[in-house]
């Protein structure tokens, strides 16, 4: 009678891949609950048009590549790109925009380099990056939180701006952005930064309705939804509290400073840490393995170069927001930090 | 906290980075007391069962040996010997299959017993007491001791190294799932166990000793603690439950916040390790002049109806302990000798128990599930968080994917411990071990060419060298012979004799008009036929 041969060990924890990315989506949840509460359903309908982009040019690679669609989806990293990416785009951007975003990812940033874990730049982000310099009005045209808006928007309006620029009743989405007062309303970030660079005082550019006294008004608690999503990843440890941790504390750091030291320019911590798409950044964006640091310590210093990147990017760069840019950016550097972060192997002179 | 001495003697405990928590299953083997296992009709003893060379045979093909007869002798290389576990007769010389993960074979002595075990006189030994050091590692070299835990180092060898020494170190930690062999003796034989501890002292003359048991063997803790109390220069030391605590780099770790230098030993650092099974058999044979015959092994696993601890005769065949055992096979059945970490799965059950065989594992497929198909690394970095060795398995996995061996050695892929716990937590199940196991074999084929290859390059310099310097010599030789020539032909000459130039020219005019008379006699010839070419 013969026997099995394997290699050792003979043991193994079930938790796969998928089961991380599923963790990695699950978590999402309350992120998306929070921005279905106060943009609409637009949010779904994109991650629904990103989730099928993903699924056939991810099949379509493997096809070309010769190898089986099945064994890429059964990882699911396709999915959370798809999502991620979804929900970092505007709620009612028309359909065409997430399908080259997603496309994009799929096809160019990931199997172009060789498919999952081969990749050098987060999918997701380098989507939304080729989104953002080639559709500049599609990509900052965020809806009016509901509670602002002069519209409300039902779910057969979602689809039909998705579908074709303008709700049912025939309005587009310049109009759908003025808020109450007439004026159109921009993202809380953007709007600081425009007030800014217009002289107005910090206090003056937080005077405007789009804002509560922390942060901006749906914005606060759309961050607050994926902090939370985020510390449950970190609680389920699918993720370390390295990038976050690292991510928020390189935001965090310079604003104070900046509030202390030129507070005339200065967006403030708590807007800095609760708009855009800091906590989606620093929980689930920036944490993406494959394109992040090796070493826990090369990831503190991965998520304080995004974080500082992203203050810099946010307070002196063109755009309102930095996360995509600083994570791009921060995934050219992984192969020096991890250069210089490895770790002192055992019996190589370390402390123990 | 710093490793200085007396926090070591205070019993602090260090931690060591890494590690895992995988299903212990001890339950299964643990609660059943050490039992002998009956004995088979025939004997495969592997003469190497240790890391070194083997001994010579000095047994014959047909000889009657008693049980502890040595089979085997130290020979040049050092090798242990290795006994007859039963008393019968030899009736094979030859390769057969022994426990090694590759399944190649080498030399096994057949051993068919006579049934009735009768044992030969035991080793002598004089007074313990008054032994010299040499006399004693003599006695552990005769008895065929070797490391118990795993590695099969040459115990005797491990201590002729004579050095300071802070702490002998009792490895009683059995950290890999499944294996409680070290658990039922230390429960059963602990005042063996430090009586051979004692005298491992002794031998290496070191001050003290430290015991070292995981927090999840109560009961042999308890045995432990109870028979310490004969030996005031022991103290026990309690580590907190973790795979791969019981590695011998991760317990001096933890007991002495020390770490021993990559490629260095422990007894750098004042240390030297030994298994309680070790120590156990080292009392065994000093005492009572026992060669190591037979060891404990846990058989356990969901197919395997008896499941417990036997003691064992080396080199029964793994089929016979299974029989006794009662185990059922499924199919695409693994059966693994050591623990699901460390142990290697057997190719068939011809193969015998031998001194590092611990355990023999047979799982079902719902305990043990068997290996998925590899995934891409998603560098997820879960194998760096639990590395014992501080490395970055996935980094080693790209670069011995690449074979990019400076690579390799720059993240210290000889420092892998192989414990197996960055392919434990591997979401993608790659199986990284063996990855490292082959560069490792890669790296050490490429350094064997190296060596090889500076050899040859070495012996065609020579080479080389040499046709030019004999071209010089034999140049010189000649030169050297034509000036004597002419040196003397001068001297003649000057002496009166003939010149020899002289000689020649009178040769060449002598042969001239030779070759001017023989032309005209041709021309004369040609003329009367009136025939011109």
């Amino acid at each position: 009678m013969s026997f099995t041969i394997a290699t050792s060990p003979h043991t193994h924890q079930r938790r796969t891949t998928q089961q991380v990315m599923r963790w990695v989506y699950l978590c999402m949840i309350p992120g998306v609950a929070a921005l279905t509460y106060f943009f609409g359903w637009g949010v779904w309908l994109q991650m629904l048009l990103a989730l099928i982009t993903a699924i056939f040019t991810e099949a379509a690679c493997m096809w070309l590549r010769g190898r089986s669609a099945r064994f890429a989806w059964r990882d699911h990293t396709a999915i959370v790109t798809a999502l991620l990416l979804a929900v970092s785009i505007p709620a009612y951007a028309p359909w065409w925009i997430i399908v080259i975003g997603t496309s994009f990812s799929i096809v160019v940033v990931k199997h172009v380099y060789g498919g999952v874990g081969q990749n050098l730049f987060n999918p997701a982000m380098a989507g939304y990056v080729l989104l953002l310099i080639s559709f500049p009005v599609q990509m900052t045209s965020w809806p009016v939180p509901q509670s602002l808006a002069q519209y409300t928007i039902n779910f057969a309006d979602s689809v039909s701006l998705v579908g074709s620029g303008y709700t049912q009743s025939g309005y587009n989405m310049e109009q759908l952005r003025t808020g109450v007062d007439g004026a159109t309303m921009a993202t809380p970030l953007d709007s600081v930064k425009t007030d800014l660079s217009r002289s107005l005082t910090p206090t003056e550019a937080l005077a405007k309705p789009i804002f509560n006294d922390i942060a901006g008004i749906g914005w606060m608690w759309v961050n607050l939804a994926f902090l939370l999503g985020g510390l449950a990843l970190i609680y389920l440890k699918i993720i370390s509290w390295h990038i976050p941790g690292g991510l928020l504390l390189g935001l965090a750091v310079p604003s104070i400073l900046m509030s202390l030291f030129a507070p005339g320019q200065a967006i403030g911590l708590s807007l800095h840490l609760l708009s855009g798409a800091t906590m989606l950044g620093a929980f689930f964006i920036a944490t993406d393995p494959v394109t992040a640091a090796t070493s826990n310590r090369g990831r503190l210093y991965f998520g304080l170069l995004i974080g500082f990147l992203t203050f810099v990017i946010r307070t002196w760069g063109g755009y309102p927001d930095g996360i995509a840019f600083a994570v791009l950016l921060a995934n050219m550097c992984v192969p020096v930090i991890d250069r210089y972060t490895q770790p002192i192997a055992y019996g190589h002179g370390g402390r123990s | 906290m710093t490793a200085d001495p007396k926090t070591i003697a205070a019993g602090h405990i260090w931690t060591f980075p890494g590690g895992i928590h995988p299903p212990e299953r001890k339950e299964l083997s643990n609660t059943y007391p050490l039992r002998e296992l009956p004995l088979a009709t025939h004997y495969s003893v592997p003469i190497k069962q240790h890391s070194g060379e083997p001994g010579d045979i000095i047994v014959r093909v047909g000889q009657t040996v008693l049980a502890g007869q040595p089979l085997t002798q130290v020979g040049v290389g050092f090798g242990l010997p290795v006994h007859a576990p039963t008393s019968g007769t030899v009736t094979a010389i030859g390769p057969g299959r022994i426990a090694h993960p590759s399944g190649l074979p080498d030399i096994v002595i057949t051993i068919t017993a006579d049934g009735k075990d009768t044992f030969a006189p035991p080793l002598p030994i004089q007074d313990v007491a008054t032994a010299s050091r040499a006399d004693l590692l003599e006695q552990l070299r005769q008895a065929g001791i070797a490391g118990l835990g795993g590695a099969g180092f040459p115990t005797a060898q491990k201590l002729a190294l004579q050095r300071p020494l802070d702490y002998l170190i009792i490895n009683g930690v059995e950290c890999e799932p499944y294996i409680s062999a070290d658990d039922r003796l230390m429960r059963e034989q602990a005042s063996t166990i430090l009586r051979g501890a004692d005298l491992l002292l002794d031998i290496t003359q070191c001050p003290q000793a430290l015991i070292a048991i995981e927090d999840n063997k109560p009961e042999a803790i308890a045995a432990m603690q109870a028979a310490l109390t004969d030996y005031p220069r022991m103290q026990l030391r309690v580590v907190p439950t973790k795979y791969p605590s019981g590695g011998e780099k991760q317990l001096i770790q933890l007991l002495t916040g020390r770490q021993v230098p990559s490629r260095g030993l422990p007894i750098d650092i004042g240390l030297v390790m030994h298994n309680v099974g070790t120590a156990y058999a080292v009392a065994r044979a000093i005492d009572h002049g026992e060669p190591l015959l037979q060891r404990v092994v846990t058989v356990t696993g969901e197919h395997v109806a008896k499941p417990g601890n036997y003691w064992v005769r080396l080199g029964t065949p793994v089929e016979h302990v299974l029989q006794v055992t009662r185990y059922t096979a499924e199919t695409n059945q693994r059966v693994i000798m050591g623990g699901p970490m460390m142990g290697f799965t057997l190719p068939d059950l011809t193969v015998p128990v031998v001194k590092i065989t611990n355990c023999i594992l047979v799982p079902s497929t719902a305990e043990l599930a068997p290996p998925q198909q590899e995934m891409p690394c998603i560098r997820c970095g879960a194998c760096a968080d639990v590395c014992p060795a501080q490395l970055l398995p996935q980094q080693l996995q790209w670069l011995a994917k690449a074979k990019d061996y400076d690579g390799l050695n720059q993240q210290n892929l000889f420092d892998c411990i192989e414990c197996g716990a960055c392919a434990y937590v591997c979401p993608s199940e790659i199986p990284l071990v063996h990855y490292y196991r082959k560069a490792k074999a890669e790296v050490r084929n490429i350094a064997r060419e190296k060596a090889k290859a500076e050899v040859a390059r070495k012996r065609f310099e020579a080479r080389n060298e040499r046709l030019e310097r004999e071209k010089a010599e034999r140049l010189e030789r000649h030169r050297k012979a034509a000036e004597a020539r002419k040196q003397a032909q001068a001297e003649a000459v000057k002496a009166g004799a003939d010149n020899p130039q002289d000689a020649v020219q009178a040769a060449i005019a002598r042969a001239k008009a030779r070759k001017a008379a023989q032309l005209k006699e041709q021309q004369a010839n040609s003329e009367p036929d009136g025939e011109s070419t």
